[in-house]
This record gives structure tokens, sequence and C-alpha cells, in this order.
């Protein structure tokens, strides 16, 4: 597993304490999970992820990650209706691997894009993943 | 991990090394996997080579006058009918699997047993049940027999995958002497006490012993030796495999068996009755309608008769996703009932679907394997269930809100190399 100063954590995503990232791109907010959940997860192979369509509040369980240690849930940071889904994950798990941030999960169009503010910054995710 | 009766194998340093994921397994602290990942390690065997430390496991030996009495009465398989299609005894140099129950048919251990000659047995159980074992035998034998645990004098590692050949071959003096007549199932060389009429040396004239047997359902070897000589042993496998082979931890160990059908004990096999499994190879049937036992051992009154309400099937998933087992996990049946329980769930990542069909990596073209098929992995493993059901039959496994749909199978992960002749998987120029 990575050490700490390893991990590629960009400052101009928004990130949450279950290690999912978000990001404002035009009118949607781009998911997907952090480099350090990625490394712990290690081998991942099957993301189950929600319905285009589908409306979830801030929190709840929109999809899973599947590693060969372990099954993780992922959480919606902000509520919203889902717009897009990466469907390059369906054939290519590993591309979650590969690289975290250009492979997103998920595209949410936001109830109320203020949630996004709430988020933590890079720096107190940071003061999270150090524990 | 600061469990202070926790025991470390010859190998710990070693894992901690590489990066080892360490978990506490049968008393032993053991690699789950190494720095690579759990997945490339399970690929590696399928593919190409894979080295485990399997020194956990216990050996004991079984010698002297009643000590073919005492196996006879105590171990499953009747070792006067159990090599081959036509029944033979048990010979030198020849090991058959079987299991020591209780009086109520239930499983003590799984195990090898080995003959080494007449009157003289090694028999190898799994982590921590060496003591167990070797009570529950000196509780049922004469005072000629000599009974004794040798774990910690014999240690052990598996060589498993379909260049374990290869790799053997480059270690050791006089390879055409090892690999011509060494069926699946047989072994030479000695280790310690446990000696056969045979000679198996590294290069440098270290002794060993390599049996061809394992448990992973591919191609490979286990090899027992001296305690204190086994890190070099490791060390020299390690070196001759070079880039075509990777050191293995228990979670791919645990991914192979349950691809290739095989029980794990205390997990699929244990605290109750051995009945209506997918291994009644265990049991010494004389027939293959499995009516009539071929001789009396503890327990054959009980596993003798049919059980009507227990019944354990292996299972294939749909996709890579499996179901962590706890005591809320359920089987559910098409009636929606709760059906049973869920023994193991993994998932083989080297198999996969193309529509009802499963096809594994090491699957090719003559097999009906589709040219561009890349395997994305199916969960797999074993139910245990209160009524019976068919191949083919689908069932969920439920845990919490989580379910997974899986399909009762007969088999697994097709292709496997365990069986090959050993001729074809060797380099002949050599």
């Amino acid at each position: 597993m990575k050490e700490f100063d390893e991990l590629n954590l960009p400052d101009n995503l928004r990130y949450t304490e279950d290690h999912e990232w978000a990001k404002l791109e035009g009118d949607v907010v781009r998911i997907g999970v952090s480099d350090y959940a990625q490394d712990q997860l290690g081998d991942i192979v099957f993301v189950e992820m929600p319905e285009v369509g589908d409306s979830f509040e801030k929190g709840e369980e929109f999809g899973t990650l599947e590693s060969v240690k372990a099954v993780s849930e992922l959480y919606l940071p902000i509520s919203g209706e889902i717009t897009a889904v990466n469907e390059a994950l369906v054939d290519e798990p590993e591309l979650l691997n590969a690289d975290s941030y250009a492979n997103w999960i998920i595209e949410v169009r936001p109830e109320n894009a203020d949630e996004l503010e709430g988020l933590l910054s890079v720096e107190q995710y940071i003061e999270i993943v150090k524990g | 991990m600061n469990n202070s009766d926790s025991k470390k194998t010859t190998l710990y340093d070693f894992h901690l090394g590489e990066g080892a994921n360490m978990s506490l397994f049968g008393g032993y602290e053991m690699p789950l996997w190494y720095a690579g990942g759990a997945k490339g390690e399970h690929l590696a065997v399928i593919e190409k080579a894979g080295v485990f430390d399997t020194s956990h496991m216990s050996v004991v030996t079984v010698k002297g006058g009643g000590a073919k009495k005492v196996l006879q009465h105590c171990f499953t398989k009747d070792l006067d009918s159990c090599i081959g299609p036509k029944k033979l005894s048990l010979v030198n140099k020849r090991c058959v699997y079987g299991l020591f129950l209780t009086e109520v048919g239930t499983v003590i251990d799984d195990a090898l047993v080995y003959m080494l000659g007449d009157e003289d047995y090694m028999v190898v159980v799994n982590a921590g049940m060496g003591e167990t074992v070797v009570a529950h035998l000196i509780n049922h034998c004469e005072s000629t027999v000599q009974i004794k645990d040798c774990t910690s004098a014999v240690g052990k590692m598996d060589l498993q995958g379909p260049l374990a050949g290869k790799i053997l071959q480059r270690i050791i003096k006089a390879p055409e002497q090892l690999f011509s007549s060494l069926p699946y199932f047989s072994f030479k060389g000695s280790a310690g006490e446990c000696v056969s009429e045979t000679t198996v040396e590294l290069l440098d004239g270290t002794p060993f012993m390599v049996s061809r047997t394992g448990y992973t359902g591919e191609f490979g070897f286990e090899f027992f030796i001296e305690r204190p000589k086994l890190q070099h042993l490791w060390n020299t496998v390690l070196k001759a495999g070079g880039d075509d082979l990777i050191p293995c931890g228990l979670a791919a160990r645990d991914s192979l068996r349950a691809g290739a059908v095989l029980p794990l004990s205390h997990q699929d096999i244990g605290d109750w009755v051995f009945a209506n499994t997918p291994w009644p190879f265990a049991l010494p049937w004389e027939d293959d309608e499995q009516k009539r036992l071929s001789k009396d051992f503890i327990g054959s009154d009980v596993v003798g008769e049919r059980v009507e309400d227990e019944f354990t099937y292996p299972f294939a998933g749909f996709d890579p996703r499996k179901i962590q087992v706890t005591e809320e996990t359920v089987v559910v049946g098409e009636s929606g009932d709760n059906i049973g329980r869920v023994l193991t769930c993994t998932t083989d990542m080297g198999i996969g679907r193309v529509e009802d069909e499963i096809f594994s990596l090491a699957s090719t073209t003559e097999n009906g394997c589709p040219e561009d098929f890349t395997p994305r992995g199916l969960s797999c493993g074993f139910i245990k269930v209160n009524i019976p059901l068919d191949y083919g039959d689908v069932v969920n496994l439920v845990c919490g809100k989580r379910k997974i749909q899986v399909e009762i199978r007969k088999d697994i992960r097709p292709a496997r190399t365990a069986r090959r002749a050993v001729n074809a998987m060797l380099d002949n120029d050599k």
C-alpha cells in the first residue's frame, strides 16, 4: 500500500469522510473515489452503479466497489439526480486503480449546489487520511 | 496482530520483508497477500506459478506394528482399496486424501496419508491440528504404534501452477529420476523422520520430499523438508522461478481452491455430519451409487446411512460480487424461504461467463472459448442447505440488504491443470 506522501490528493476537489471526491463541471457534479480509497481497496473487480435518472439524498448509498479484499459502499456526497454513469467501468473496473480522478464514477445534477461547499477541503481530508 | 499466543512460521521475516498483509490463521500469523495483491497471485498460479508458505500445516508420523490398523480404523479412506479406478491398495510412494471423523460422523479434520513403507505412514493435517489428531489416533491404537507430531521438525511449502515442473527441474539433481513415474498423488524423497526409499536432492545435495499434490487445482507440488532448511528451499525455488513465479498468500490459496471445488477444513466440512457433499471421494464407497462402504471405521455407521436434510453444494455467481459470510448470511431458495447458510464465498478472478458457460483464463478455443475472452471473475464457494438442489438451480445469498444470485454447479473453474501428465509440463530438451 502507498505511503502517505505517495498519495495523489488534488487540491481542486472536494472530499468526504467516506473517501469520495466531488467536482463541479458546468451544471453537474462528477463523483469518484480518492486515491487513498482505491489504494486501500486494492484490485477493484466490480463497480455497481445506479441507473441514470435515479435520485438520492446526500449520504445515501448509490453503489458499491468490490475488490478482491472487500466490498465498499459508495455514498452520494450531495443530493441530486444521476445524469450519467461511467460505462467504461463496467468492463474495466481496474481503471479506478489506475487513476481514480480521471475515471469518475457518476455525474449528478445537484438539488442544491451549495451542498458542495459543505464538503471537506483537501486540507481537511488529509487530516482524516492521516487519522 | 499483537496476539502473544500467535505462532510465526519459519518464513515470517520473508513475508514481512515482501510487504505481506498478515492475518491470524490456525494460530499462525500468515500472509493474506503480498504487496502486488491477491488477484495477481491467483492469476499467476493459473498462468505461470506461485509459491505458498504452508509450513503452518501439521505433520504426524504413524509407525510400527499396528500403524495400518489404526489408520484403517480412524481414517475414512480404505488403505486396501483406494488407488485409481480399480481401487488398488495404497503402496509406497503414494498418498491419499480422506478424513478423520468422530463416532457421530462429524469431521475432526481432513488429511493426506502418505505411505512411506510397511507400517510407516506420514499424515498431513491442518494448522494446529497435529496434537488433536495425535491424541485421537493414540486413543484408538495398540501400544506398539508410535504416533508423533513432527510439525516442529518438518517444514512445508507448495509450488503450484503450470510452470511448477519447469522450475523444479532447474533446482534438483537427477530430475529425470523424480519425474519418471510421478502420477498425481504420489511422492518421492524424504524429510526428517519421514523417510521413503527414494531420494530427491537440491543441486547442493539438500534432501527434501516432493509430493505431486496441492490445494489449488493447478499442476504442482508440495515440498516437505527439515524445518531449518525450509528458508533455503524457499529462496532456491524463488530464485529459479524468476519472473515466472511469485509468492502467494492465503487469499489466493482460498480463491484457487474454491474454484477447484476443494473444501477448507473447519469451514466447508466440520462439526456436522459429513454427508451429501461434493467430496464423496473422501469416503471408501465400493460402488458409484454410494450404497456400500468397503470398510468400517469411526463414523462409518453415520456417514454410510442416507442423510435427508443436509446438502452441501458448490456455486458460482454471475459476476465477481461476493457476499460476506456472517451469522446473518443466509441462502434463499426459489420459494423465498431461508434454506441454509453460506460456508465459503470468494471470487475466482480467473473465470468468467460467456452466455451459459464458464471459461477460464486457461481455456482455449478448442474448449469452445471465444478468442477475445477476458475473465472478469465470478464469485464462488459452497452452501449448505436443508433441501436437495439440482445443478443449474439459481438461489440468492443474502446478508442484510446485500443480495447476490448464484448458480448451483457441479464444477467451477474449467481447464484446471492438476491432473496433467508430468512429462507434458517439463522442458523436455533438458
